[in-house]
Protein backbone atom coordinates (compact mmCIF):
# COMPACT_ATOMS: atom_id res chain seq x y z
CA UNK A 1 0.00 0.00 0.00
CA UNK A 2 1.60 3.63 -0.95
CA UNK A 3 2.01 6.11 1.81
CA UNK A 4 0.73 9.73 2.24
CA UNK A 5 3.72 11.42 0.45
CA UNK A 6 3.89 8.58 -2.42
CA UNK A 7 0.02 9.04 -2.89
CA UNK A 8 0.48 12.69 -3.03
CA UNK A 9 3.34 12.76 -5.66
CA UNK A 10 1.21 10.35 -7.44
CA UNK A 11 -2.07 13.44 -7.19
CA UNK A 12 0.03 15.79 -8.79
CA UNK A 13 1.21 14.11 -11.31
CA UNK A 14 -2.17 13.08 -12.44
CA UNK A 15 -3.79 16.75 -12.09
CA UNK A 16 -0.87 18.16 -14.17
CA UNK A 17 -0.75 15.42 -16.72
CA UNK A 18 -4.60 16.58 -17.50
CA UNK A 19 -6.32 13.27 -16.66
CA UNK A 20 -9.40 13.37 -18.43
CA UNK A 21 -11.79 12.28 -16.01
CA UNK A 22 -10.46 13.86 -12.72
CA UNK A 23 -10.82 17.30 -14.50
CA UNK A 24 -14.46 16.47 -15.81
CA UNK A 25 -15.28 15.49 -12.24
CA UNK A 26 -14.06 18.81 -11.15
CA UNK A 27 -16.14 20.72 -13.36
CA UNK A 28 -18.99 18.72 -12.61
CA UNK A 29 -18.58 19.84 -8.89
CA UNK A 30 -17.95 23.66 -9.73
CA UNK A 31 -20.63 23.83 -12.44
CA UNK A 32 -23.47 22.25 -9.77
CA UNK A 33 -22.08 24.25 -6.74
CA UNK A 34 -21.75 27.46 -8.46
CA UNK A 35 -25.19 26.81 -9.94
CA UNK A 36 -26.80 26.21 -6.75
CA UNK A 37 -25.24 28.78 -4.59
CA UNK A 38 -26.22 31.90 -7.20
CA UNK A 39 -29.78 29.91 -7.67
CA UNK A 40 -29.86 30.48 -4.10
CA UNK A 41 -28.23 34.05 -2.96
CA UNK A 42 -31.32 36.20 -4.34
CA UNK A 43 -33.98 35.14 -2.62
CA UNK A 44 -31.96 33.44 0.87
CA UNK A 45 -30.72 37.08 1.02
CA UNK A 46 -33.43 39.36 0.50
CA UNK A 47 -35.37 37.13 3.20
CA UNK A 48 -32.43 37.77 5.44
CA UNK A 49 -33.55 41.34 4.87
CA UNK A 50 -36.74 41.02 5.62
CA UNK A 51 -36.16 39.18 8.89
CA UNK A 52 -33.65 41.74 9.83
CA UNK A 53 -35.48 44.76 8.86
CA UNK A 54 -39.28 44.04 9.27
CA UNK A 55 -41.14 42.73 11.84
CA UNK A 56 -43.97 40.23 12.18
CA UNK A 57 -45.15 37.81 14.49
CA UNK A 58 -42.98 34.69 14.27
CA UNK A 59 -40.03 36.22 12.88
CA UNK A 60 -38.07 35.44 16.02
CA UNK A 61 -38.75 31.96 15.27
CA UNK A 62 -37.96 32.02 12.02
CA UNK A 63 -34.86 32.79 12.63
CA UNK A 64 -34.13 30.19 15.24
CA UNK A 65 -35.39 27.85 12.76
CA UNK A 66 -33.05 28.90 10.03
CA UNK A 67 -30.03 29.13 12.92
CA UNK A 68 -31.40 24.99 13.72
CA UNK A 69 -31.20 23.86 10.02
CA UNK A 70 -27.40 24.79 9.92
CA UNK A 71 -27.26 21.15 12.08
CA UNK A 72 -29.10 19.39 9.28
CA UNK A 73 -26.97 16.33 7.93
CA UNK A 74 -26.60 16.35 4.37
CA UNK A 75 -27.50 12.91 4.66
CA UNK A 76 -30.72 13.71 5.77
CA UNK A 77 -31.35 16.60 2.93
CA UNK A 78 -30.20 13.57 0.59
CA UNK A 79 -32.34 11.21 1.78
CA UNK A 80 -35.39 12.96 2.00
CA UNK A 81 -34.86 14.39 -1.07
CA UNK A 82 -34.57 10.61 -2.66
CA UNK A 83 -37.78 10.09 -1.30
CA UNK A 84 -39.75 13.13 -2.87
CA UNK A 85 -37.86 12.10 -6.24
CA UNK A 86 -37.84 8.28 -6.53
CA UNK A 87 -40.43 7.01 -9.04
CA UNK A 88 -42.38 5.60 -6.53
CA UNK A 89 -42.48 9.15 -4.51
CA UNK A 90 -44.42 12.26 -4.81
CA UNK A 91 -42.35 13.99 -7.47
CA UNK A 92 -41.30 10.58 -9.22
CA UNK A 93 -43.14 12.01 -12.55
CA UNK A 94 -40.53 14.15 -12.85
CA UNK A 95 -37.90 11.87 -13.53
CA UNK A 96 -34.85 14.44 -11.28
CA UNK A 97 -33.73 11.54 -9.30
CA UNK A 98 -29.88 10.50 -10.21
CA UNK A 99 -29.30 13.87 -12.12
CA UNK A 100 -27.24 17.09 -11.76
CA UNK A 101 -30.65 18.76 -11.24
CA UNK A 102 -31.29 16.50 -8.05
CA UNK A 103 -28.09 16.98 -6.54
CA UNK A 104 -28.09 21.12 -7.47
CA UNK A 105 -31.53 21.28 -5.40
CA UNK A 106 -30.01 19.21 -2.27
CA UNK A 107 -27.31 21.79 -2.69
CA UNK A 108 -29.66 24.53 -2.44
CA UNK A 109 -31.67 23.28 0.02
CA UNK A 110 -27.83 22.87 2.30
CA UNK A 111 -26.85 26.55 1.64
CA UNK A 112 -29.98 28.17 1.92
CA UNK A 113 -30.07 28.82 5.99
CA UNK A 114 -26.25 29.31 5.92
CA UNK A 115 -27.58 32.62 3.58
CA UNK A 116 -30.36 33.22 5.24
CA UNK A 117 -28.42 33.02 8.98
CA UNK A 118 -25.17 35.06 8.11
CA UNK A 119 -26.81 37.34 5.62
CA UNK A 120 -29.18 38.05 8.55
CA UNK A 121 -26.34 38.59 11.29
CA UNK A 122 -24.05 40.72 8.69
CA UNK A 123 -27.60 43.39 7.98
CA UNK A 124 -28.54 43.12 11.40
CA UNK A 125 -25.41 44.92 12.06
CA UNK A 126 -25.54 47.58 9.41
CA UNK A 127 -25.92 51.07 10.08
CA UNK A 128 -29.79 51.86 10.02
CA UNK A 129 -28.71 55.19 8.91
CA UNK A 130 -27.56 54.00 5.49
CA UNK A 131 -30.97 52.57 4.88
CA UNK A 132 -32.77 56.26 6.41
CA UNK A 133 -31.10 58.25 4.22
CA UNK A 134 -31.75 56.15 1.11
CA UNK A 135 -35.10 56.32 1.92
CA UNK A 136 -34.76 60.37 1.93
CA UNK A 137 -32.85 60.32 -0.96
CA UNK A 138 -35.99 59.36 -2.35
CA UNK A 139 -35.02 55.49 -3.25
CA UNK A 140 -37.89 52.86 -3.38
CA UNK A 141 -37.91 50.33 -0.83
CA UNK A 142 -36.00 48.04 -3.37
CA UNK A 143 -33.46 50.49 -3.86
CA UNK A 144 -33.03 51.39 -0.27
CA UNK A 145 -31.78 47.74 0.51
CA UNK A 146 -29.44 47.43 -2.44
CA UNK A 147 -27.76 49.99 -0.92
CA UNK A 148 -27.89 48.48 2.94
CA UNK A 149 -26.45 45.53 1.22
CA UNK A 150 -23.84 47.09 -0.21
CA UNK A 151 -23.09 48.42 3.17
CA UNK A 152 -22.94 45.46 4.54
CA UNK A 153 -21.16 43.84 1.56
CA UNK A 154 -18.07 41.98 2.97
CA UNK A 155 -20.43 40.46 5.79
CA UNK A 156 -22.71 39.27 2.79
CA UNK A 157 -19.96 37.68 0.76
CA UNK A 158 -18.51 35.88 3.87
CA UNK A 159 -21.80 34.63 4.42
CA UNK A 160 -21.91 33.36 0.08
CA UNK A 161 -18.30 31.48 0.71
CA UNK A 162 -19.76 29.93 3.62
CA UNK A 163 -22.41 28.73 1.92
CA UNK A 164 -20.29 27.81 -0.96
CA UNK A 165 -18.24 26.36 1.39
CA UNK A 166 -20.35 23.79 2.63
CA UNK A 167 -22.10 22.51 -0.63
CA UNK A 168 -18.74 22.28 -2.61
CA UNK A 169 -17.32 19.93 0.25
CA UNK A 170 -20.80 18.34 1.05
CA UNK A 171 -21.03 14.51 0.05
CA UNK A 172 -23.62 12.74 1.76
CA UNK A 173 -26.55 14.44 -0.32
CA UNK A 174 -24.76 14.43 -3.72
CA UNK A 175 -23.76 10.96 -3.06
CA UNK A 176 -27.64 10.05 -2.27
CA UNK A 177 -29.68 11.90 -5.19
CA UNK A 178 -26.90 11.96 -7.55
CA UNK A 179 -25.70 8.01 -7.84
CA UNK A 180 -22.02 9.08 -8.44
CA UNK A 181 -22.08 8.73 -12.04
CA UNK A 182 -19.29 8.76 -14.00
CA UNK A 183 -19.07 11.82 -16.75
CA UNK A 184 -22.73 13.03 -15.00
CA UNK A 185 -22.84 13.10 -11.51
CA UNK A 186 -19.61 11.92 -10.08
CA UNK A 187 -18.09 15.15 -8.31
CA UNK A 188 -15.20 15.34 -6.30
CA UNK A 189 -16.57 14.58 -3.06
CA UNK A 190 -18.28 11.34 -4.05
CA UNK A 191 -14.89 10.28 -6.38
CA UNK A 192 -13.12 10.38 -3.29
CA UNK A 193 -15.31 8.14 -1.56
CA UNK A 194 -15.60 5.73 -4.35
CA UNK A 195 -11.35 6.05 -5.27
CA UNK A 196 -11.14 5.14 -1.49
CA UNK A 197 -13.43 2.33 -1.33
CA UNK A 198 -11.27 0.99 -4.39
CA UNK A 199 -8.14 1.40 -2.44
CA UNK A 200 -6.65 3.95 -5.00
CA UNK A 201 -5.95 6.80 -2.64
CA UNK A 202 -4.22 8.87 -4.99
CA UNK A 203 -6.70 9.71 -6.93
CA UNK A 204 -8.13 10.32 -3.79
CA UNK A 205 -5.46 12.64 -2.32
CA UNK A 206 -5.56 14.53 -6.03
CA UNK A 207 -9.19 15.59 -6.09
CA UNK A 208 -9.18 16.49 -2.08
CA UNK A 209 -5.81 18.57 -3.46
CA UNK A 210 -8.33 20.24 -6.14
CA UNK A 211 -10.53 21.23 -4.03
CA UNK A 212 -8.42 22.99 -1.18
CA UNK A 213 -6.18 24.40 -4.05
CA UNK A 214 -9.67 26.13 -6.05
CA UNK A 215 -11.35 27.10 -2.80
CA UNK A 216 -7.75 28.99 -2.11
CA UNK A 217 -8.27 30.85 -4.92
CA UNK A 218 -11.63 31.62 -4.89
CA UNK A 219 -10.70 33.13 -1.58
CA UNK A 220 -7.53 35.14 -2.60
CA UNK A 221 -9.63 36.66 -5.33
CA UNK A 222 -12.52 37.56 -3.23
CA UNK A 223 -10.09 38.84 -0.35
CA UNK A 224 -8.90 41.46 -3.08
CA UNK A 225 -11.63 42.80 -3.97
CA UNK A 226 -12.41 42.85 -0.18
CA UNK A 227 -9.57 45.04 0.29
CA UNK A 228 -7.35 45.01 3.42
CA UNK A 229 -9.34 43.33 5.73
CA UNK A 230 -8.87 45.41 8.91
CA UNK A 231 -10.58 47.61 10.93
CA UNK A 232 -11.56 51.30 9.76
CA UNK A 233 -11.03 53.76 12.71
CA UNK B 1 -25.81 56.99 -21.52
CA UNK B 2 -23.43 58.80 -19.15
CA UNK B 3 -19.78 57.43 -18.77
CA UNK B 4 -20.63 56.79 -15.37
CA UNK B 5 -23.53 54.35 -15.91
CA UNK B 6 -21.11 52.91 -18.79
CA UNK B 7 -18.68 51.84 -16.91
CA UNK B 8 -21.11 51.19 -14.28
CA UNK B 9 -22.72 48.55 -16.62
CA UNK B 10 -19.30 47.29 -17.91
CA UNK B 11 -18.48 46.11 -13.97
CA UNK B 12 -22.19 44.48 -13.81
CA UNK B 13 -20.79 42.54 -16.64
CA UNK B 14 -19.55 39.57 -14.70
CA UNK B 15 -22.50 38.98 -12.94
CA UNK B 16 -24.52 39.48 -15.72
CA UNK B 17 -22.55 36.27 -17.48
CA UNK B 18 -22.48 34.36 -14.45
CA UNK B 19 -26.88 34.71 -14.27
CA UNK B 20 -27.00 34.57 -17.47
CA UNK B 21 -25.13 30.72 -17.75
CA UNK B 22 -27.24 29.45 -14.41
CA UNK B 23 -30.45 30.43 -16.37
CA UNK B 24 -29.36 28.18 -19.22
CA UNK B 25 -29.20 25.30 -16.64
CA UNK B 26 -29.84 22.08 -18.85
CA UNK B 27 -32.89 20.11 -16.97
CA UNK B 28 -30.89 17.11 -17.82
CA UNK B 29 -33.52 14.69 -17.30
CA UNK B 30 -33.16 10.48 -18.47
CA UNK B 31 -34.47 10.50 -21.64
CA UNK B 32 -34.79 7.13 -23.86
CA UNK B 33 -31.23 7.55 -25.03
CA UNK B 34 -30.37 6.79 -21.24
CA UNK B 35 -30.19 3.69 -19.90
CA UNK B 36 -29.78 3.38 -15.91
CA UNK B 37 -28.35 0.18 -14.89
CA UNK B 38 -27.97 -0.56 -11.11
CA UNK B 39 -25.30 -2.91 -10.11
CA UNK B 40 -23.40 -5.22 -7.84
CA UNK B 41 -20.34 -2.97 -6.87
CA UNK B 42 -17.78 -5.98 -8.02
CA UNK B 43 -18.75 -5.53 -11.51
CA UNK B 44 -17.93 -1.52 -11.59
CA UNK B 45 -14.84 -1.88 -8.98
CA UNK B 46 -13.09 -4.59 -10.61
CA UNK B 47 -12.92 -2.66 -14.42
CA UNK B 48 -15.81 -5.35 -16.34
CA UNK B 49 -17.93 -2.29 -17.17
CA UNK B 50 -15.47 -0.36 -18.50
CA UNK B 51 -14.35 -2.96 -21.42
CA UNK B 52 -18.14 -4.26 -21.58
CA UNK B 53 -20.16 -1.11 -22.27
CA UNK B 54 -18.14 0.86 -24.72
CA UNK B 55 -18.82 -1.09 -27.38
CA UNK B 56 -22.50 -1.26 -26.49
CA UNK B 57 -22.37 2.67 -26.60
CA UNK B 58 -20.56 2.98 -29.39
CA UNK B 59 -23.11 0.53 -31.50
CA UNK B 60 -26.48 2.16 -30.47
CA UNK B 61 -27.64 5.34 -29.69
CA UNK B 62 -27.77 4.61 -25.96
CA UNK B 63 -25.68 6.07 -22.99
CA UNK B 64 -25.39 3.98 -19.84
CA UNK B 65 -25.74 5.51 -16.43
CA UNK B 66 -24.14 3.22 -14.20
CA UNK B 67 -25.09 3.43 -10.29
CA UNK B 68 -22.61 1.02 -8.59
CA UNK B 69 -24.63 0.29 -5.36
CA UNK B 70 -24.79 -3.53 -3.78
CA UNK B 71 -27.38 -5.85 -4.78
CA UNK B 72 -29.63 -5.22 -2.07
CA UNK B 73 -29.63 -1.35 -2.93
CA UNK B 74 -29.95 -2.03 -6.73
CA UNK B 75 -32.76 -4.78 -5.96
CA UNK B 76 -34.47 -1.64 -3.96
CA UNK B 77 -34.01 1.00 -6.70
CA UNK B 78 -35.36 -1.56 -9.41
CA UNK B 79 -38.18 -2.45 -7.08
CA UNK B 80 -39.33 1.17 -6.74
CA UNK B 81 -38.59 2.02 -10.32
CA UNK B 82 -35.52 4.12 -9.89
CA UNK B 83 -33.79 2.04 -12.80
CA UNK B 84 -34.09 0.46 -15.56
CA UNK B 85 -31.86 -2.89 -15.31
CA UNK B 86 -29.70 -4.60 -12.36
CA UNK B 87 -26.94 -6.48 -12.76
CA UNK B 88 -26.92 -8.80 -9.17
CA UNK B 89 -25.41 -11.75 -7.72
CA UNK B 90 -28.16 -12.88 -5.40
CA UNK B 91 -30.19 -15.97 -6.94
CA UNK B 92 -32.59 -16.39 -4.54
CA UNK B 93 -33.45 -13.02 -4.22
CA UNK B 94 -33.57 -12.77 -8.41
CA UNK B 95 -36.31 -15.47 -7.90
CA UNK B 96 -37.94 -13.55 -5.39
CA UNK B 97 -38.27 -10.51 -6.97
CA UNK B 98 -39.00 -11.55 -10.54
CA UNK B 99 -41.85 -13.85 -9.10
CA UNK B 100 -43.41 -10.50 -7.09
CA UNK B 101 -43.53 -8.73 -10.67
CA UNK B 102 -40.94 -6.06 -10.53
CA UNK B 103 -38.46 -7.79 -13.13
CA UNK B 104 -38.46 -9.43 -16.33
CA UNK B 105 -36.37 -11.32 -18.66
CA UNK B 106 -33.60 -12.46 -15.89
CA UNK B 107 -30.93 -14.16 -17.92
CA UNK B 108 -27.70 -15.83 -16.52
CA UNK B 109 -24.84 -13.40 -17.57
CA UNK B 110 -21.42 -14.88 -16.01
CA UNK B 111 -20.02 -16.49 -12.95
CA UNK B 112 -17.28 -16.89 -10.60
CA UNK B 113 -16.86 -17.36 -6.86
CA UNK B 114 -16.41 -16.25 -3.61
CA UNK B 115 -13.31 -16.74 -1.44
CA UNK B 116 -12.57 -16.81 2.41
CA UNK B 117 -9.58 -14.18 3.22
CA UNK B 118 -7.37 -13.94 5.75
CA UNK B 119 -4.41 -12.84 7.40
CA UNK B 120 -0.81 -14.67 7.01
CA UNK B 121 -0.68 -16.28 9.98
CA UNK B 122 -3.95 -17.56 10.07
CA UNK B 123 -4.89 -17.50 13.65
CA UNK B 124 -8.26 -19.54 13.19
CA UNK B 125 -5.99 -22.39 11.26
CA UNK B 126 -8.37 -22.33 8.31
CA UNK B 127 -6.14 -22.15 4.93
CA UNK B 128 -6.42 -24.50 2.69
CA UNK B 129 -10.07 -26.00 3.59
CA UNK B 130 -11.98 -28.09 1.29
CA UNK B 131 -15.00 -27.70 3.29
CA UNK B 132 -16.01 -23.90 3.83
CA UNK B 133 -18.79 -25.12 6.23
CA UNK B 134 -16.56 -26.76 8.54
CA UNK B 135 -14.12 -23.40 7.91
CA UNK B 136 -16.53 -21.23 8.92
CA UNK B 137 -17.34 -23.06 12.22
CA UNK B 138 -13.75 -22.96 13.51
CA UNK B 139 -13.06 -19.57 12.25
CA UNK B 140 -16.06 -18.59 14.61
CA UNK B 141 -14.98 -20.96 17.23
CA UNK B 142 -11.16 -19.97 16.97
CA UNK B 143 -12.88 -16.49 17.96
CA UNK B 144 -10.86 -15.06 14.85
CA UNK B 145 -11.82 -11.60 14.02
CA UNK B 146 -14.36 -11.80 10.78
CA UNK B 147 -15.38 -8.66 9.12
CA UNK B 148 -18.80 -8.97 7.95
CA UNK B 149 -20.24 -6.27 4.89
CA UNK B 150 -23.43 -6.31 7.04
CA UNK B 151 -25.26 -4.45 3.74
CA UNK B 152 -27.80 -6.42 2.67
CA UNK B 153 -25.33 -7.30 -0.56
CA UNK B 154 -24.97 -10.38 -2.28
CA UNK B 155 -21.79 -11.48 -0.81
CA UNK B 156 -23.54 -10.21 2.52
CA UNK B 157 -26.71 -12.65 1.97
CA UNK B 158 -24.11 -15.53 0.92
CA UNK B 159 -22.38 -14.79 4.19
CA UNK B 160 -25.88 -15.33 6.05
CA UNK B 161 -26.29 -18.43 4.04
CA UNK B 162 -22.54 -20.20 5.01
CA UNK B 163 -23.42 -19.09 8.74
CA UNK B 164 -27.02 -20.75 8.56
CA UNK B 165 -25.24 -23.95 7.64
CA UNK B 166 -22.57 -23.95 9.75
CA UNK B 167 -25.16 -23.88 12.60
CA UNK B 168 -23.96 -21.28 14.08
CA UNK B 169 -24.72 -17.87 15.63
CA UNK B 170 -24.12 -14.45 14.25
CA UNK B 171 -22.78 -12.72 17.17
CA UNK B 172 -19.36 -14.51 17.46
CA UNK B 173 -16.91 -12.66 19.73
CA UNK B 174 -14.48 -11.81 17.04
CA UNK B 175 -17.95 -11.08 14.52
CA UNK B 176 -18.08 -7.31 13.25
CA UNK B 177 -20.35 -5.51 11.10
CA UNK B 178 -18.77 -2.69 8.55
CA UNK B 179 -21.86 -1.95 6.63
CA UNK B 180 -19.83 -0.83 3.63
CA UNK B 181 -18.90 -1.91 0.43
CA UNK B 182 -16.25 -4.77 -0.75
CA UNK B 183 -13.41 -2.57 -1.09
CA UNK B 184 -13.86 -0.92 1.75
CA UNK B 185 -14.29 -4.30 3.90
CA UNK B 186 -11.25 -5.76 2.37
CA UNK B 187 -9.18 -2.99 3.88
CA UNK B 188 -10.70 -3.19 7.27
CA UNK B 189 -9.62 -6.89 7.09
CA UNK B 190 -6.63 -5.77 5.66
CA UNK B 191 -5.76 -3.39 8.76
CA UNK B 192 -7.13 -5.40 11.57
CA UNK B 193 -5.65 -8.74 10.23
CA UNK B 194 -9.12 -10.10 10.28
CA UNK B 195 -11.06 -12.34 8.12
CA UNK B 196 -13.37 -11.77 5.11
CA UNK B 197 -15.48 -13.55 2.09
CA UNK B 198 -15.33 -11.71 -0.83
CA UNK B 199 -16.22 -11.81 -4.76
CA UNK B 200 -12.79 -13.32 -6.19
CA UNK B 201 -13.13 -10.53 -8.70
CA UNK B 202 -12.92 -7.75 -6.46
CA UNK B 203 -10.12 -9.53 -4.50
CA UNK B 204 -7.88 -10.02 -7.74
CA UNK B 205 -8.58 -6.04 -8.17
CA UNK B 206 -7.04 -4.98 -4.74
CA UNK B 207 -4.73 -8.17 -4.00
CA UNK B 208 -1.78 -6.05 -4.52
CA UNK B 209 -3.00 -3.49 -2.11
CA UNK B 210 -3.48 -6.04 0.80
CA UNK B 211 -1.83 -7.71 3.38
CA UNK B 212 -4.10 -10.85 3.42
CA UNK B 213 -4.34 -14.30 1.47
CA UNK B 214 -6.72 -16.50 0.21
CA UNK B 215 -7.56 -19.25 3.03
CA UNK B 216 -10.49 -21.32 1.54
CA UNK B 217 -11.24 -21.60 -2.33
CA UNK B 218 -13.01 -24.22 -4.70
CA UNK B 219 -16.44 -25.46 -1.88
CA UNK B 220 -19.09 -25.64 -4.41
CA UNK B 221 -20.99 -23.99 -2.20
CA UNK B 222 -19.00 -20.56 -2.35
CA UNK B 223 -20.70 -20.10 -6.51
CA UNK B 224 -21.32 -16.53 -7.04
CA UNK B 225 -23.66 -16.40 -10.51
CA UNK B 226 -24.37 -13.18 -11.51
CA UNK B 227 -27.61 -12.24 -13.40
CA UNK B 228 -29.50 -8.81 -15.45
CA UNK B 229 -33.10 -7.95 -15.43
CA UNK B 230 -35.02 -5.58 -16.91
CA UNK B 231 -37.22 -3.82 -14.77
CA UNK B 232 -41.36 -4.94 -14.65
CA UNK B 233 -42.19 -2.20 -17.79
CA UNK B 234 -46.31 -3.04 -16.55
CA UNK B 235 -45.56 -1.90 -13.38
CA UNK B 236 -43.28 1.50 -14.46
CA UNK B 237 -44.35 2.34 -17.90
CA UNK B 238 -41.67 5.17 -18.00
CA UNK B 239 -38.77 2.93 -17.24
CA UNK B 240 -36.47 2.54 -20.72
CA UNK B 241 -37.23 -1.23 -21.17
CA UNK B 242 -36.26 -1.31 -25.07
CA UNK B 243 -32.91 0.00 -23.34
CA UNK B 244 -33.15 -2.40 -20.93
CA UNK B 245 -33.48 -5.06 -23.59
CA UNK B 246 -30.71 -3.71 -25.95
CA UNK B 247 -28.39 -4.15 -23.26
CA UNK B 248 -29.43 -7.38 -21.98
CA UNK B 249 -29.03 -8.65 -25.48
CA UNK B 250 -25.47 -6.98 -25.99
CA UNK B 251 -24.15 -8.49 -22.81
CA UNK B 252 -25.47 -12.04 -23.17
CA UNK B 253 -24.30 -11.98 -26.94
CA UNK B 254 -21.36 -13.92 -28.09
CA UNK B 255 -19.48 -11.04 -28.53
CA UNK B 256 -20.39 -9.24 -25.26
CA UNK B 257 -19.79 -13.00 -23.05
CA UNK B 258 -16.30 -12.98 -25.37
CA UNK B 259 -15.73 -9.76 -23.70
CA UNK B 260 -16.63 -11.06 -20.09
CA UNK B 261 -15.08 -14.20 -20.71
CA UNK B 262 -11.62 -11.97 -21.90
CA UNK B 263 -11.52 -9.96 -19.06
CA UNK B 264 -8.42 -10.34 -17.11
CA UNK B 265 -6.50 -8.72 -14.03
CA UNK B 266 -2.91 -9.71 -13.93
CA UNK B 267 -3.45 -12.45 -16.62
CA UNK B 268 -6.31 -14.43 -14.40
CA UNK B 269 -9.64 -14.38 -15.51
CA UNK B 270 -12.06 -12.65 -13.26
CA UNK B 271 -15.62 -14.05 -14.37
CA UNK B 272 -16.75 -16.73 -16.65
CA UNK B 273 -19.44 -16.55 -18.90
CA UNK B 274 -22.53 -18.09 -18.68
CA UNK B 275 -25.06 -17.10 -21.81
CA UNK B 276 -23.22 -17.95 -24.60
CA UNK B 277 -20.36 -20.15 -26.18
CA UNK B 278 -17.16 -18.14 -26.15
CA UNK B 279 -14.05 -19.22 -28.23
CA UNK B 280 -11.92 -19.72 -25.70
CA UNK B 281 -12.06 -22.55 -23.45
CA UNK B 282 -13.05 -20.64 -19.93
CA UNK B 283 -12.48 -23.07 -17.54
CA UNK B 284 -8.89 -24.06 -16.22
Amino acid sequence: MEGLPEASRHALLLLLSGDYELWTTIAISFSVSLKAIVLTAPVALVLAFVLAHTRFPGRRVLISVFHTLLAMPAVVVGLTLYLLLSRSGPFGDLKLLFSQTAMMIGQIILCFPILVAMGHSAIQAADRRAWETAVTLGAGPGRAMLTLMHEVRFGLMAALLAGFGRIIAEVGCSMMVGGNILHYTRNITTAIALETTKGEFAQGIALGLVLLVLALLLNFSLAMLQGKGVMVS
Amino acid sequence: MTPHHATQGLRRLPILLLLGSVLAIPLAQADSNTIRLATSTSTENSGLLRVLLPPFEQRTRYKVHVLAVGTGKALRMARDGDVDVIIVHAPAAEREFVRAGYGVNRRDLMYNDFIIVGPKHDPAGIKGAKNVVAAITRLIRSNAMFISRGDESGTHKKERELWRLAGVQLEGRGYREAGQGMGRVLQIAGELQAYTLTDRGTWLAMRDKLPLQIMVEGDTRLFNPYGIIAVNPARYPDVNYAGAMALIAWVTSVHGQQIVGDFEIDGEALFKPLAAQVKRPVEK
